[in-house]
């Protein structure tokens, strides 16, 4: 009964958070462009380098990396949409609403997917005549796994968005503090295998690392590879700790 | 409708700590208009929030419509309406899109959702806005939006957070007169914050003052204004050392207090104004001061508040008004 409602919840939650995109859908062309960015300006120069030891396109290394920044970026525009309604009165409406609190986290981190999903259909697409191997069993596990981890940040963020308001500086302020470090470190745009040791251990650290290298290995069909494991424990863990935390934040009263 | 008891919220800041609301005690029964009245700052927001269920208590308990705010928030939520201060539809969405999607929180079916939000559309004049997003209405049209979106559930009590302020007269006018109306057609309880003073005194059967976190006083603004303030008498004299003695021969007066002498001008307070100036002037004759004016007034809410706490609401009101955040 109580999954019935919560499904309902999160459905009335992200067609509000939907039918704006609907509406106006000349806004989704722009949220395509920056990853179409990437794989156009950037990944020819990856191309270019010799330092893929030959084994494989580097296409296959660089498109899962692509949408790891694009898994980045949605949840961080989640937190500041729902910043901007905290400072607003809309966000107060809707917490008067016997809406559950925790599908109002997820319906929101949801929409954010569905544009995702679509920009990676998309990246995917234009990068198999480039040289890029999809692996479809693989492709659509790192998928889930990406959906996961973005639950997780997208509340993360949102925690950080209620902790920001009224003013919202915290939340510009961290998440430009966080968010290119974390890309840096977790070897998304370069391998860090060339890095100094320091530079690694630091990259160890970094959930993003173990899940950029979970999905590289199921893009390109190895399952058994031990990052895979890794990588969904992180994602597991990231959504866990963003939805206790999310959830709790509701709780204490905005 | 709402029974709360020694309802506490403290704010931290900093080290310290701020009591937002101290120990309120409140019984409103059902289909009442209650004005809850207060500089800003007061409490009144922060009172509100707690009786919403979106700030939990710091201590007390509460019952509102039937529910513990503590114990069963979402019972609470199910049963009340909510309009903010600020505006409750969001910037990115269409009028119709945002009404659709109050219902759906509140459990309607798709097609119920579409059906009522037509309902409220019409209920408030805004039909022909349906498809525009709020930033492109005025004020008074995105106020009664947030009348709408609170009204949705029909719900049988419903809370207002400074529902006129910042809008023009007209706008104003209007707003009174769809809140009216609701609780005649469809006898909605109403728990309304304002700081317009005139407001509370028109329209609310009960007015509530507080400050600093406490209730001051509760009664029709009938109660309060003959318990507590009392007439007010104003008569000029000639010259200064006249108005001194006017001011003397005043206490002589029953019941007469707090005359206050400004120059030329008399000022004091009575029960009955009706009845004191005609005997006030006998004794000015009689002892020879020649009256220029004499005027009475009939007491304000404001009058109330200056007996109560030694301030003006005005006045508290202006110091308080660069606070960035109301409490």
């Amino acid at each position: 009964m109580s999954v019935r409602l919560f499904l309902r919840d999160t459905s009335t939650v992200f067609s509000r958070e939907f039918v704006p995109v609907l509406r106006e859908p000349l806004g989704l062309l722009f949220t395509m462009g920056q990853p179409l960015l990437f794989l156009f300006l950037f990944g020819p120069l990856l191309a270019g380098t010799q330092s893929f030891e030959g084994q494989e396109s580097p296409w296959q290394w660089f498109v899962p990396g692509i949408l790891i920044m694009m898994c980045l970026s949605g949840p961080m525009m989640a937190g500041y949409s729902l910043l901007v309604e905290l400072i607003g009165g809309s966000m107060e409406r809707l917490l008067v609403t016997p809406l559950n609190r925790t599908a109002m986290l997820v319906g929101r981190t949801m929409k954010e997917f569905v544009i995702l999903l679509a920009q990676a259909a998309l990246i995917i697409a234009l990068a198999v005549p480039l040289g890029f191997r999809p692996h479809l069993p693989g492709v659509l596990t790192g998928l889930a796994i990406l959906v996961v981890f973005g639950i997780g940040l997208g509340s993360l963020s949102f925690v950080l968005a209620i902790a920001s308001s009224p003013s919202g500086n915290l939340f510009y302020g961290v998440t430009q503090l966080v968010l290119f470090p974390l890309i840096l470190l977790s070897g998304v745009l370069l391998p860090m295998d060339f890095g100094p040791a320091w530079l690694q251990a630091a990259a160890a650290l970094n959930p993003v690392t173990h899940i950029v290298e979970a999905e590289r290995a199921l893009f390109s069909g190895r399952f058994a590879d031990t990052s895979v494991l890794y990588g969904m424990l992180w994602a597991c863990v990231v959504a866990a700790t963003g939805l206790a935390m999310g959830t709790r934040a509701m709780r204490r009263g905005i | 409708m709402i029974h709360a008891r020694g309802l506490t919220r403290r704010f931290k800041v900093g080290k310290g700590g701020v009591d937002a609301v101290r120990g309120l005690d409140i019984d409103v029964e059902a289909g009442q208009l209650v004005a809850f009245l207060g500089p800003n700052g007061a409490g009144k927001s922060t009172s509100l929030r707690m009786l919403t269920s979106l700030l939990p208590p710091t201590s007390g308990t509460a019952t509102v419509a039937g529910r513990d705010v503590v114990s069963d928030p979402a019972g609470v939520r199910a049963r009340i309406g909510y309009v903010g201060q600020k505006n409750s539809a969001g910037e990115n969405f269409r009028v119709r899109d945002e009404l659709v999607t109050q219902a759906r929180c509140y459990g309607l079916r798709r097609a119920d959702a579409r059906r009522r939000a037509d309902e409220v559309l019409a209920l408030l004049d805004l039909e022909a806005l349906a498809t525009r997003k709020p930033g492109t209405l005025s004020g008074g049209q995105r106020r009664r939006l947030d009348i709408a979106l609170g009204l949705i559930h029909r719900p049988g009590l419903l809370f207002l957070d400074e529902p006129s302020t910042g809008l023009d007269p007209q706008s104003r006018a209007n707003i009174w007169e769809h809140i009216l109306r609701l609780r005649e057609e469809h006898g909605t309880t109403l728990f309304l914050t304002t700081h317009y003073l005139e407001e509370a005194d028109t329209m609310a059967e009960r007015v509530v003052i507080i400050d600093h976190g406490r209730i001051i006083a509760d009664g029709t603004a009938e109660q309060l204004k003959g318990e507590l303030a009392g007439d007010r008498v104003t008569v000029t004299v000639h010259d200064e050392p006249e108005a001194a003695r006017a001011a003397e021969v005043a206490e002589r007066i029953a019941g007469s207090d707090a005359d206050t002498v400004e120059r030329r001008t008399v000022r004091l307070r009575v029960p009955r104004a009706g009845r004191a100036l005609p005997e006030y002037l006998r004794y000015l004759e009689a002892l020879g001061v020649k009256v220029a004016t004499a005027e009475t007034a009939r007491p304000t809410l404001d009058d109330v508040f200056l007996a109560l706490t030694g301030r003006s609401l005005r006045e508290s009101d202006e110091s308080r008004r660069t606070a960035p955040h109301d409490a």
